[in-house]
C-alpha cells in the first residue's frame, strides 16, 4: 500500500517535472505572453495590454527598427521595460538630455517610447546593449477588441 | 517501436536538459589570456569551468567574484571577467575616459586580472547587471589544476565603497 502511494507520487513528480521543463523552454525560446503597465507606449499600447511575444529573433539578430521590443531595464535588471528600437548601431539618433546627436555604438541598440513626453527610454540612459532584449512584440491578445499586430511600424 | 520511444525520450529528455543547464548551471571553455593567472596560466592549455546560474538567480554579485556575462559589444559572445565595483562604488579607473566613475545604479564594474591585455569596463564602462549570465565556481578541468574560484580582489583594486 505504501510502495504503491510512494510509486505514484513519484510518477505524479516526473509529469509534473517534465511539464514544468517543457514549459520553460517555450517560455524560454519560443515565445510568452507579457503584461504591460505604464505610459510609456501610448498610444500604440496602453496599460494592462497582453501582448505575445517572441524570443526567436532576438536570438538570431533579427531586429529591425520600429520593432516592439521587451528588455531587461538597465538600471534595475528585475524589471522589463517596453519600448521601440528607433536606432540600430550606427545610426545618428538626437538623444535628450545633453541635447546632441550621437551614433549608437556596436552592439547596442537605441529605445524610445512611443509617447515621447512621459518615457524613460535611450533618451535619458543612453543606447541599451542588445544582450538585455528578451523578446519581440508580435501582438496584442487583449482585450478582445483591440487585438492587432503590432510587427510592422 | 523502438524508433518511436527514442523520439519520446528526445521530446521529453530535452527540455529537462535545458531547463538544468538554464537554472543550474553549465561548463564552458574559458578563450583568451584576460584572466591569466587565475585562468588559462599557460597559453596552450585551456581550462574549463564551472559556470553556476543558480548563484546569480538574484542578479545578486559580489566584489571580487568571477563572473561571466554577455559582451556588450557583441551579444552573441560571453566574456569572463571579475567583479571590482557594485553600484554606488567609485572606482578608480585604468584608462577610462574618467580617472573616477561613480557606479550608476543596477551596473557594476568588471575587470580582467590581466591588466592591459583585457577588454573590460576600462573600455567599454560599467556594464547593466541584466548582462551578468552565471558565476565561475571552479575550474574542472584539467585535473591538476582543479581548485575552486575564490573571490579576491588585488589590494589596489579595492572600489571606494559609496
Amino acid at each position: 500500500m505504501t510502495f504503491r502511494f510512494l510509486g505514484k507520487t513519484c510518477g505524479f513528480m516526473g509529469y509534473f517535472v517534465q511539464y514544468a521543463c517543457f514549459t520553460h523552454c517555450t517560455f524560454e525560446y519560443i515565445g510568452d505572453f507579457v503584461m504591460c503597465s505604464g505610459p510609456s507606449m501610448e498610444p500604440t499600447l496602453e496599460s494592462n495590454n497582453i501582448l505575445l511575444t517572441e524570443h526567436i529573433s532576438p536570438r538570431l539578430q533579427r531586429l529591425r527598427r520600429g520593432d516592439i521590443i521587451i528588455a531587461k531595464s538597465p538600471s534595475n535588471p528585475k524589471q522589463n521595460i517596453c519600448k521601440r528600437i528607433t536606432g540600430l548601431a550606427g545610426d545618428k539618433v538626437r538623444g535628450h538630455f545633453p541635447s546632441r546627436s550621437h551614433v549608437v555604438p556596436r552592439g547596442h541598440v537605441w529605445l524610445e517610447g512611443d509617447n515621447s513626453s512621459n518615457s524613460a527610454d535611450s533618451r535619458i540612459y543612453g543606447p541599451v546593449p542588445e544582450g538585455l532584449i528578451r523578446s519581440r512584440v508580435i501582438c496584442r491578445v487583449w482585450p478582445f477588441d483591440k487585438i492587432t499586430s503590432l510587427t510592422e511600424y | 517501436m523502438w524508433l518511436k520511444s527514442v523520439g519520446k525520450s528526445i521530446i521529453f529528455g530535452v527540455p529537462i536538459g535545458v531547463t538544468f543547464l538554464d537554472t543550474v548551471g553549465y561548463v564552458a571553455r574559458v578563450e583568451g589570456i584576460s584572466m591569466q593567472p587565475v585562468l588559462n596560466p599557460e597559453s596552450i592549455n585551456t581550462d574549463y569551468v564551472f559556470l553556476s546560474r543558480w548563484a546569480v538567480r538574484d542578479h545578486d554579485v559580489r566584489r571580487g567574484e568571477v563572473i561571466s556575462l554577455v559582451s556588450p559589444k557583441d551579444p552573441n559572445q560571453k566574456i569572463i571577467k571579475r567583479v571590482v565595483g557594485l553600484q554606488g562604488d567609485i572606482v578608480s579607473t585604468l584608462g577610462y575616459k574618467n580617472q573616477y566613475v561613480k557606479i550608476p545604479e543596477g551596473h557594476c564594474w568588471v575587470e580582467g586580472d590581466h591588466t592591459g591585455h583585457t577588454l573590460d569596463s576600462n573600455t567599454f564602462g560599467p556594464i547593466s547587471l541584466g548582462l551578468v549570465n552565471a558565476k565561475a565556481l571552479c575550474i574542472i578541468w584539467p585535473p591538476s589544476r582543479w581548485q575552486s574560484l575564490e573571490a579576491k580582489l588585488p589590494k589596489n583594486r579595492h572600489p571606494k565603497v559609496g
